[in-house]
């Protein structure tokens, strides 16, 4: 132990080497407008393939096997303790003014337009988007994109586009999925906690007071964080540069931009839709 | 083609690679009960290296730094959308039932410090903390700086995983305190701009009491906590080169946010049962 200890500490990360003030300022924000021409570029490039039809369908096939269904466990818990979690907000509000028959209105209602989507997206964004940076980074540091190509085959129609859309059809079906799950573990937590009757809390669902615009909102929302979700993954994946570590960077990095941009494009839809 | 599809659930040795059916039940139970009890180990070994451990201020402080600061600026843009969002929705909701908006401020507070602030913002920590924990880690899990250190007769968790969790503690709850104003702030101006409603009476206090403050304080604390251990364990459970760091992010990210969802489930509830709403 107290030869441990004369080591000194663990090497860690330097952040010395960073550049400060407003250099750093400039830096960053030419890698922001970089990564950002990066995904347009993309973008563009993938919807050709799509709109041709030039991608691979078994590719497809298993990414949506890898992504969706394989998510499907963390979507069910993630959707059923966000229910339990609403209703427990809700409570005391509901406890305060009486109303009862409001429960399912207010719980219903967050959860449709604003948490499950948001929730849903965060998780899968961590499963799916993170996996997909890793598996394509690796691909990249390892040349099989080089290989690929000098196969003569379009790296963007093979690998892709088949990815892009299987993770905004993954991210469109689980979060209707969330959010029949949510309402189920919402309206059974509100009966085991508050003692309101399920059948009380689909009337005040089901009222009048909730609409399939609620329903849609989160919807629309869905698709926007696939495809952002989408793009920054592959993005990032393509972008990789140095190694193995840089996977590993790319990784952590796909993770935060996506969670941002979620957020900053949840503000957006919020106000529009 | 795929370059990464193999390691990513742990298969029991002896059996075939996909297990299906009752397998598949059986093998994911035991991979939960199994990481579960790393997962205990893990947290009680740095709870006892925490009181009885190395002191070394100037690990915790740069783990600080790296925890707190740099996630400044990305969770003060996260929750500063999050507010305008949540004010803006809950406005339109309101109208919808009642036309008083006088409230909307001290409801929006209340839920903001008993629950939303906390776990919003500690969601965003563990995306963004957890897999930069993970990645560290794991990479050095990889490059076999872990078995260097185990060599060397210290043990990993009293050299990483607890300046981290001390880190953690204090910075998860600085920021949810910080990223509770910024939401707060942001709503106060959306409920201006576009409900006509006075900052004067959207500041409103009057609803807070102390059981608010102290379920956001225990769920502050509870996922500053989790998220250095279950992250940090994710890292030490990497394996398999370049490509294990990344599963091992991957797996970082989900745990941790899962973690804050149970947590949040069961400090919630037990608030509940014990101020009553």
């Amino acid at each position: 132990m107290t030869a441990a200890t004369k080591k000194g500490p663990p090497p860690s990360r330097k952040f010395a080497g960073d550049p400060s003030g407003l250099h750093g300022m400039g830096v960053a924000f030419f890698d922001i407008a970089e990564t950002a021409g990066g995904m347009g570029i993309l973008f563009g490039r993938i919807l050709t393939r799509i709109l041709t039809l030039r991608l691979d369908g078994a590719e497809l096939k298993r990414n949506l096997y890898k992504m969706g269904f394989k998510s499907m466990p963390i979507v069910i818990i993630t959707a059923l303790f966000t229910g339990a979690i609403m209703v427990i907000q809700a409570a005391p509000l509901v406890q305060r003014f009486g109303a009862y028959g409001l429960l399912g209105w207010g719980a219903g209602f967050g959860t449709l337009r604003e948490v499950a989507p948001l929730l849903t997206a965060l998780m899968i964004n961590g499963r799916v988007g993170a996996n997909n940076t890793a598996e394509l980074g690796t691909m990249v540091v390892t040349e099989q994109i080089d290989a690929l190509r000098v196969l003569a085959i379009d790296p963007i129609s093979f690998l892709i586009a088949p990815r892009f859309l299987a993770i905004i059809i993954t991210l469109f079906l689980s979060t209707i999925f969330a959010d029949a799950l949510a309402l189920l573990g919402a309206a059974y937590s509100g009966y085991g906690l508050l003692g309101v009757e399920p059948g009380v809390f689909y009337n005040g669902l089901t009222s009048g007071l909730l609409g399939i615009g609620d329903v849609m909102s989160g919807l629309v929302k869905s698709v926007v964080f696939g495809v952002v979700m989408a793009l920054a993954s592959c993005q990032y994946g393509l972008a990789v540069k140095g190694g193995a570590p840089g996977v590993g960077r790319a990784v952590n990095a796909t993770v935060v931009a996506s969670a941002a941009g979620i957020f900053v494009l949840d503000y957006f839809v919020s106000f529009t839709v | 083609m795929s370059g990464a599809d193999a390691p990513h659930s742990r298969v029991i040795p002896g059996s075939p690679d996909e297990p299906g059916g009752v397998a598949l039940i059986g093998s994911e139970a035991i991979s939960l009960f199994q990481t579960a009890r790393e997962l205990y180990s893990i947290f009680v070994r740095t709870l006892y290296y925490t009181f009885r451990g190395r002191r070394e201020p100037g690990v915790v402080a740069e783990q600080m730094y790296e925890i707190g600061n740099r996630s400044l600026f990305f969770l003060t843009v996260v929750m500063g959308f999050f507010g305008t969002i949540l004010v803006y929705q809950a406005g339109l909701q309101n109208k919808r039932v009642l036309p008083d908006l006088t409230m909307l401020g001290a409801t929006y507070l209340e839920l903001l410090i008993r629950d939303l602030a906390a776990s919003i913002g500690a969601l965003m920590l563990a995306t963004r903390v957890g897999a930069g924990i993970a990645a560290e880690i794991g990479s050095m899990v990889v490059t076999e700086q872990i078995d260097a250190l185990r060599m060397s007769a210290a043990d990993p968790i009293d050299y990483l995983i607890k300046p981290r969790f001390v880190a953690s503690i204090v910075m998860t709850t600085a920021l949810i305190i910080w990223s509770a104003t910024v939401a707060f702030t942001a709503g106060m101006i959306t409920a201006y701009v576009f409900f006509d409603v006075a900052p004067r009476t959207f500041a409103n206090v009057q609803l807070v009491d102390i059981g608010d403050l102290s379920i956001g304080l225990a769920k502050c604390v509870a996922y500053g906590a989790a998220i250095p251990i279950v992250s940090g364990h994710s890292g030490l459970a990497a394996h398999g080169g370049s490509e294990g760091v990344g599963w091992a992010t991957t797996r970082a990210v989900v745990n941790t946010s899962l973690a804050v969802i149970m947590l949040n489930l069961l400090i919630s509830t037990a608030g509940l049962m014990i101020f009553g709403g």
